[in-house]
Parts: C-alpha cells; structure tokens; sequence
C-alpha cells in the first residue's frame, strides 16, 4: 500500500516537472495562428478563426497571450498566480470578450484562475472554454472563473468543452464557476462538453441577489469509459431572485455521468431544475436534484427524467425516411443542440 | 396499388393468443380517399401500422404496386412513398418544427417558404412555430397540426392518418377537411383515413367498416351509418331478450 502511494507521489512530480519544462518552453514562442491542430480546437471550442478585434486571451499550453484589450474591457495577467482579471467598465454594453484554453501536448497540468469584475449597467458575452488534444499521456486544465456581477447587468457567458486524440491518451477538465450576481442582474450561462474528455468535474457555486436571475443549461455527452460530474450549488438569497437549471445528458457506452444539484430558497424565490438524460448501451447516469427551502415563500421545483431513446420517437423518424442509426443520431444532436 | 393478402395479426395476452386481424384482404386503388371506421379495438390502427411496417404481420402479405413489402423495415417503406401520420404526435426535446420539417422533406436546407407553405396548410402561422421545439411547450393540437404537416410535406403515393382529428379543436376542423378536399381534388395517390367524423367519410370514395376478420365496404357514408345503427339496434334488442 504504502509502496504505492510512493509510486504515485513520485509520479505526480514528475509529471509536474515535465509540465514546467514544456510551460517554459511554451512562453518563448509570440506567435498565435489559427492553423492545424490549433485552429482546429479554437474553432470547436469558440467558433473563432482568426484573433477578433474583440478582446482575447487565448492560452495555449499553459502560456496565455492578450490581444485587443481596452478601456472597457480590460484583460490584466494576475501577478500572484496563472490566470487573469477581467475587468468591465459600468455600461459597457453589448460587447464580448474571448478566452479559450487549449492543451495541445501531452503531460500538461495546467491551472488558471480567472475573476471577472462585471461592473453595473453591462450588457456582455463572455465566451471561455478548452480543447485539449493528446494522443499519449495525460493532459489535464483546471480552470477557475470567479464572477463578479454588479447591479442591472445582463452576462451571457458560454463554457465549450472538447477532447480530442487517441482515446487511451487522458484528457481532464474541471472547471470551476464562482458567482455572486447583485441586483436585477441575469447570467445566462451554457456549459457544453462536447465529448472526448476521459474526466470531467464541474462545479459551479452561485449566489443571486435581489430581483437577479441565474440560468444555466448544461449539455454533456459521454462516450467509451468517460466519466463526467457536475456539482451545482445554487443560493436563491435575494428578494424575487430566480434560478432556472436545465441539465441534458448523453452517455454511451461505459460512460458514467452524475448530476448533482442542491438549490437553496432563502427568500421570495423561484427556483427549476430540469434534468434529461439519454442512456445507452452500458453507461450510467446518477441524477440527484436537491432542493432546500429554508424560507416557506420559496418555490422550488425539479424534475429528472433519465432513460433510454424513447422507441417512438426512432420509429416517427423512420417513417420520415431515415434510418435508425441516423435517427438515433438526430435525436441526440436535437437533444444536445 | 396496394394490396393487403390474407394478413392475420395475432397477440398473446394472459397466455392467451387472439387475433386482432384475421385472414384480411384488402385492395386500395389509386387515387382513391379510403376512409377505415369500426368500434374501438376492432384493429383500424394495427391495420395502419402494418401497411407501414411498424407492426409485422403474423402470416399474410402486403403488396405496393405487385411488389411485395412484407419484409421492408419502416423507413424503407418511407422511402417508396408511404407516409404517416400519428393518431398521438411524438415529441422531441432539443428537435425544432423546422428541423423535423426539413427531414420530412428531406432536404437540409429546405427553404423557409417551403416549410412556411405546410404548416400554414394546417393553420399554423409558421413565424410563430419554425423555431420552437417539438416538446411539452405545445398543446396538443399544435403537435398534431405540426404531425400532419410534416405527412403532407413527404408528397408521398400512399398517406396514411391515423384519427387526424383528435386533438383539433372545432375551429381547426373545417381547415383540416379543406386538407382532405385538396388531397381528393388533386387525386394524388392513395389516401387512407381511420376516423369517425362524419364530414370526413363524406370526402371518402370508400367507407371500410372494419371488426377484426370482418371488412365490409360502402360507397356512400349514409349507407355504413344506417349500417351501424342496425348493428347497434340489434345489439340492444339482443341485449334486452337476453
């Protein structure tokens, strides 16, 4: 046992290692361009294909370039620690800002923290999210976004996840979403893992203030032995605050995905929760959707619904002329869309 | 043409086998609106199914043009111009109007003004619908309008639907039987319509009364009425001395 654990040690900082050494590596090189691998992730993971006249900050194997920024979107590097602050001026409205992450090499250990100032009367899309390709090895990012939302702003804020490469190579997520949103805000977030990742843990803890509102719709899809767990912790403490989660979920194969959700009504509330999930082969889907009123002017709502593809809905497909295979095909993207 | 050759279908329930259709024969002609009626269970939707190859037939044949279909999976049936239209729509979570409409067509990239002409066919004002997903959001006679739609969009040889009028409301049926009327005016293919409306077996060239291997056909809707309304005086009367 104890041999094990020494084994294990010595692993981890070795792979730490062999990480700072291609981190170091990585920070000499100045050039960003949207080619081969690259720019095949960037797009997949923020439907980009050249470097926008918005503000970015793309990240590339643990070493991060910032472009475009300004005035009223401000990206600085944090001294302390890998990662940024993002900084948005009070009314900065309909404006977006761009930080993809991707992992291109194998053994890469990469972890960033990220807060965002949103300052009041925004209006702004925040598009993050990581690709990470490997084919040997394990690469992995954990990401940590911490949000700061101001009075009477709207943020839009989209999380694409992707892994690509050989399947036996590991390819980790698990990003982190902290946010305090004050009054008559709205986050209005999208959390998509699109498949290929080997593991993934997400969490994402949320406080709402009075008259704000907090939505997030998830789309997971799993496949071969890929395990993916997402946590939500939702605070409904504001006066009128609302929260709405909506949860879809593919898993194929051995795949395992867990659904965990605990959303609190600490005042005059509304609170929905809405889990779908699509079983097949062997995989397993776990959902537990929690919900606690701590205030009895709270309502609160949630509803799982978990099994595989309904035959009905194949077999409508297939007097439309397609095949089952392409009708189980569009079901799922209908379903993950 | 399509034929139905000495089908039986059979089910076993409490170990008990019982035929739901026994030794069927049936000839629909071409361009020919079929009403099919009968009392509840007496098989008019397992005969619809089996014509798309949803069910299969315990012994007995069907033929599309002399050409034998027996074995054709649904879709391949789909594809040789045979469309259906459910009596309960399916929904879809994730799938919008429009996408399910562009499959019927099977076109990707059906034109909007394409999809808009259907459901405005059924009267649905397509601005409000093409966008929105095949779910619970829908009432129930959204989704049947929108299931009927996607039917008259395969501009198939054989349409096939299943009591088209349950879940309309009274003000959507004269909309539904113009569809019909077009259908019968433009004698495109076989038509084949389970239902029990009055105004649609009006439209029909052809009444079947359908009770499991008993199949009578009239012409003329009054006469299948005066039909039923003997059987059903008899029944009583029977009912009575018994």
């Amino acid at each position: 046992m104890n041999k094990n654990i020494k084994t294990s040690t010595k692993d981890v900082e070795k792979n730490i290692k062999k990480s700072n050494k291609i981190l170091n590596e990585n920070k000499k090189n100045d050039t960003i361009l949207f080619d081969g691998l690259r720019g095949k992730l960037l797009e997949e993971i923020s439907s980009l294909h050249a470097i926008p006249q918005t503000p970015i900050s793309i990240r590339e194997n643990g070493s991060s370039k910032i472009y475009n920024s300004n005035e009223e979107i401000r990206i600085v590097s944090k001294k302390d620690k890998n990662g940024l602050d993002i900084f948005i001026a009070p009314n900065t409205k309909n404006k977006s800002v761009h930080l993809p992450v991707i992992i291109t090499q194998s053994n890469i250990h990469d972890i960033v923290y990220n807060d965002f100032y949103i300052a009041e009367n925004c209006d702004i899309l925040i598009v993050a999210g990581c690709g990470i390709h490997t084919n040997i090895g394990e690469s992995s990012h954990n990401g940590v976004h911490n949000f700061f939302i101001g009075q009477n702003s709207k943020v839009k804020y989209i999380e694409k996840h992707l892994g690509l490469g050989k399947e036996k190579s590991k390819k980790v997520l698990n990003p982190t979403t902290n946010v305090e949103i004050k009054s008559n805000s709205l986050l209005e977030m999208e959390t998509v893992q699109l498949g290929g990742v080997s593991f993934s843990k997400r969490i994402t803890n949320v406080k709402i203030g009075e008259n704000s509102k907090f939505i997030v719709k998830e789309k997971i899809l799993t496949t071969n032995n890929q395990k993916a767990v997402s946590c939500f912790d939702i605070d409904c403490e504001g006066c009128n605050s609302k929260t709405e989660i909506v949860s879809r979920s593919v898993a194929k194969n051995n795949s395992y995905q867990e659904f965990n959700s605990n959303v609190k009504g600490k005042n005059v509330c509304f609170g929905r929760v809405e889990c779908d999930g699509i079983v097949m082969d062997n995989a397993k889907i776990c959902s537990t959707p929690k919900i606690d009123v701590e205030d009895a002017r709270a309502e609160l709502s949630h509803e799982a619904q978990i099994g595989k593809i309904a035959n009905e809905q194949l077999t409508k497909l297939q007097t439309l002329g397609l095949n089952l295979e392409e009708a189980e095909n569009l079901i799922i993207s209908g379903f993950l869309c | 043409m399509l034929e139905l050759k000495n089908i039986s279908y059979k089910v076993k329930s409490n170990n008990e086998e019982r035929y739901i259709l026994k030794n069927l024969n049936l000839k629909f002609d071409k361009n020919k609106i079929v009403v099919i009626t009968g009392q509840n269970g007496s098989g008019k939707t397992t005969l619809l199914k089996l014509i798309m190859g949803i069910v299969s037939p315990t012994s007995g044949n069907i033929l599309l043009n002399d050409k034998d279909i027996t074995n054709l999976s649904i879709f391949e049936r789909a594809n040789l111009g045979i469309a259906y239209s459910f009596q309960q729509p399916i929904k879809f979570k994730g799938l919008t109007v429009k996408k399910l409409m562009q499959i019927a067509l099977g076109k990707n990239n059906a034109k909007i003004s394409t999809i808009c002409e259907y459901l405005s066919k059924v009267g649905l004002c397509a601005r409000d619908y093409i966008d929105r997903e095949i779910d619970s959001s829908l009432s129930g006679g959204e989704l049947k309008r929108i299931e009927i739609a996607t039917t008259l969009s395969r501009n198939a040889k054989i349409n096939i639907f299943d009591e088209p009028e349950a879940g309309i409301d009274i003000w959507s049926f004269d909309n539904l039987i113009n569809i019909f009327q077009t259908l019968k005016q433009e004698r495109k293919g076989i038509t084949i319509i389970v239902s029990h409306q009055e105004k649609i077996m009006q439209l029909a060239d052809e009444i079947i009364l359908i009770n499991s291997a008993n199949v009578q056909k009239f012409s003329v809707k009054d006469d299948v009425l005066k039909h039923l309304k003997k059987t059903y005086c008899e029944k009583l009367v029977e009912g009575v001395y018994e």
